[in-house]
């Protein structure tokens, strides 16, 4: 699969990236070669065979994961802030939203 | 210090020394090693000392009752512990300093443990050599001028130069089997859902178990026994009890049925690991267990299926360093999207974002089914194989990983060769069985190779007891260059 630099400035947009010229003329053959290797398993029919979701055992899927709707206590605000990196009377405060 | 994770406990708990002593032997060693090694990130001597005095002050029942007491383990800095930092090897987490602890190290320190400090590592994990640590790499202590492997490459080496007997490193792909297996040490990766999550910073979720590295397969039995087991804050943990490793090591092997797979000791793997390998076998075979063929058909797709995944996987998890909420954000964005964009183009680093683009796009519109889906069910084949494999034997042997440990720049530009050094171990994550690498040999250039068992889920205690048995009657009987 042929991937340009313009893609690779599209997947950077969609992955919330800024990436420079360089490494987008570095990434670009390094992609590319790799999805062509991923695309060996072309060659594997797999018309029948259903996808292995997620990583569990089967006594992992057997296990009851749900628990009691029980108040516990949390994090509270104040470590919740304590290293964000910009807090502001018990906020997060980011830059403007619309540019 | 060279002393077994086993025997420094008994040492401790009968008053032959302390627990002060065995920190401050810890301590030191990683100090004095640091500048050649780089094997830590942090070294907490203030809060390790006093942890150390907190067991000291015990009474002599108290401390008999922990299964740790007193013994100094390193932790890989993608796991949480509280009072230290965690960077992930990245610079975009600052770095942060966890409010609380992971499960696993909850259970360390409920077993008496001394936790010295977090250890370096591949950012995020990503890696097999250590070279894509934000803050330099880990050097091999056999030989200074290759890697360590990766990506738990400063546990690893802290283990092998004898700083500690014991490090948690985590495996995803293969993180903890193959440095262990580039420094001459045992890394286990246990079943996915033995060991809880909780605390261990996400690559890939449905891959990632943490795991255990150690000089002696012993030592590996006595930790695994206390951090795994069910954990209510990690959905995936299974309910499956925890036997007693310790206890079953000593099991005779006779009778065992061992699977080699002929195509997997083919093509592409280095000569000396293959003849080493080969002798392993060999032995097996005096120690009584039987050796039969498998074969496992889609093992050749692991590596293509291993990297649609875990970036898949990778690309969603790292989603949250924003910027926002912690560590490193970039200065003067005008605006959020900007923010976000700059924080994470100059907090990750090149492997980090070309794993995070690569995840992007196989799971963008139009190529989720070409690539994702159709991995997925890959995946489902693959399992299938195991499947098939464990049917006939007890335990699959293979090489843990296809040459010795590498140059450092060998390998750094080419992220495709990189990712072929892992293709005997993923096959394992992506499974979900658990696999055990222990060192069988050294090169020529004296470099040690590494032997992976994989077993059936929760076949840890047949694992442990496989490599207990290979290890007592062939040991290496040499340490590296660079040693406490």
């Amino acid at each position: 699969m042929p991937i340009s630099e313009a893609d690779i400035e599209k997947i950077a947009q969609l992955a919330h990236l800024e990436i420079t010229a360089e490494e987008r003329r570095v990434f670009a053959p390094q992609i590319a070669e790799i999805v062509t290797y991923v695309e060996q398993l072309n060659e594997i029919d797999t018309g029948a065979i259903e996808p292995a979701l997620g990583g569990l055992t089967p006594e992992g899927e057997r296990t009851e994961s749900s628990r009691r709707d029980e108040v516990q206590a949390s994090l509270g605000q104040k470590l919740a802030l304590d290293q964000a990196p910009d807090p502001a009377n018990g906020y997060f405060r980011v830059p403007k939203v619309l540019g | 210090m060279s002393e077994s994770l086993i025997h420094l406990r008994d040492s401790i708990t009968s008053g032959e020394t302390n627990a002060r002593a065995a920190a401050e032997a810890a301590l030191d060693a990683a100090e004095k090693l640091n500048d050649t090694l780089n094997a830590f990130l942090e070294i907490d001597r203030p809060g390790a000392l006093k942890r150390a005095d907190e067991i000291d002050a015990l009474t002599q029942s108290d401390k008999a009752a922990l299964p740790l007491a007193g013994t100094p383990i390193a932790i890989k800095d993608n796991i949480c512990v509280r009072g230290m930092q965690t960077s992930c090897g990245s610079h975009i987490l600052g770095p942060y300093h966890p409010p609380y602890n992971a499960t696993a190290i909850g259970r360390l320190l409920d077993a008496g443990a001394t936790l010295i400090g977090k250890t370096n590592c591949d950012e995020f994990a990503m890696g097999s050599s250590n070279e894509n640590s934000g803050f330099g790499p880990v050097k091999n202590p056999w030989d200074t001028s290759r890697v360590p492997g990766g990506s738990s490459g400063g546990s690893a080496a802290a283990v092998a130069a004898g700083i500690v007997p014991v490090a948690l490193g985590s495996d995803t792909g293969g993180s903890v089997r193959q440095p262990a297996a580039l420094c001459g040490i045992v890394g286990l990766k246990p079943t996915y859902g033995r060991v809880s999550r909780y605390g261990l910073v996400a690559f890939g979720s449905s891959l990632d178990q943490i795991g255990v590295l150690a000089r002696e397969t012993a030592d590996a039995a006595a930790v695994l026994k206390v951090i795994a087991g069910r954990d209510p804050h990690d959905a995936t943990t299974a309910d499956v009890p925890v036997p007693d490793y310790s206890a079953l090591l000593e099991k005779d092997v006779r009778g065992l049925r061992l699977g080699v797979s002929r195509a997997l000791l083919g093509e592409g793997l280095n000569d000396e690991v293959r003849a080493a390998v080969e002798k392993a076998i060999d032995a097996y075979r005096e120690l009584g267990a039987e050796i039969v063929d498998i074969d496992l058909p889609h093992a050749k797709y692991a590596i293509a299926v291993y990297y649609i995944i875990a970036t898949a996987e990778a690309s969603s998890n790292l989603a949250r360093f924003d910027g926002v909420r912690y560590g490193f954000r970039a200065e003067d964005a005008p605006a959020l999207r900007d923010m976000y964009r700059r924080t994470r183009d100059e907090g990750f680093g090149p492997e980090v974002k070309r794993r995070i683009m690569l995840g992007t796009y196989v799971l963008s519109a139009g190529y989720y089914d070409a690539y994702y889906l159709k991995a997925q069910k890959v995946r489902a084949l693959i399992r299938q194989d195991f499947a098939n494999a464990f049917s006939r034997c007890d335990a699959v042997l293979t090489p843990t990983a296809p040459t010795p440990a590498f140059l450092f720049g060998e390998k750094v530009d080419d992220p495709l060769a990189m990712y072929l050094n892992d293709i005997y171990t993923v096959t394992a994550n992506l499974a979900g069985v658990p696999g055990i690498s222990v060192p069988c040999g050294l090169s020529t250039e004296g470099l040690p190779i590494g032997l992976q068992l994989l077993g059936p889920n929760w076949s840890e205690a047949t694992l442990l007891n496989l490599a207990h048995k290979y290890q007592a009657s062939h040991p290496l009987n040499s340490q590296p260059r660079i040693h406490a």
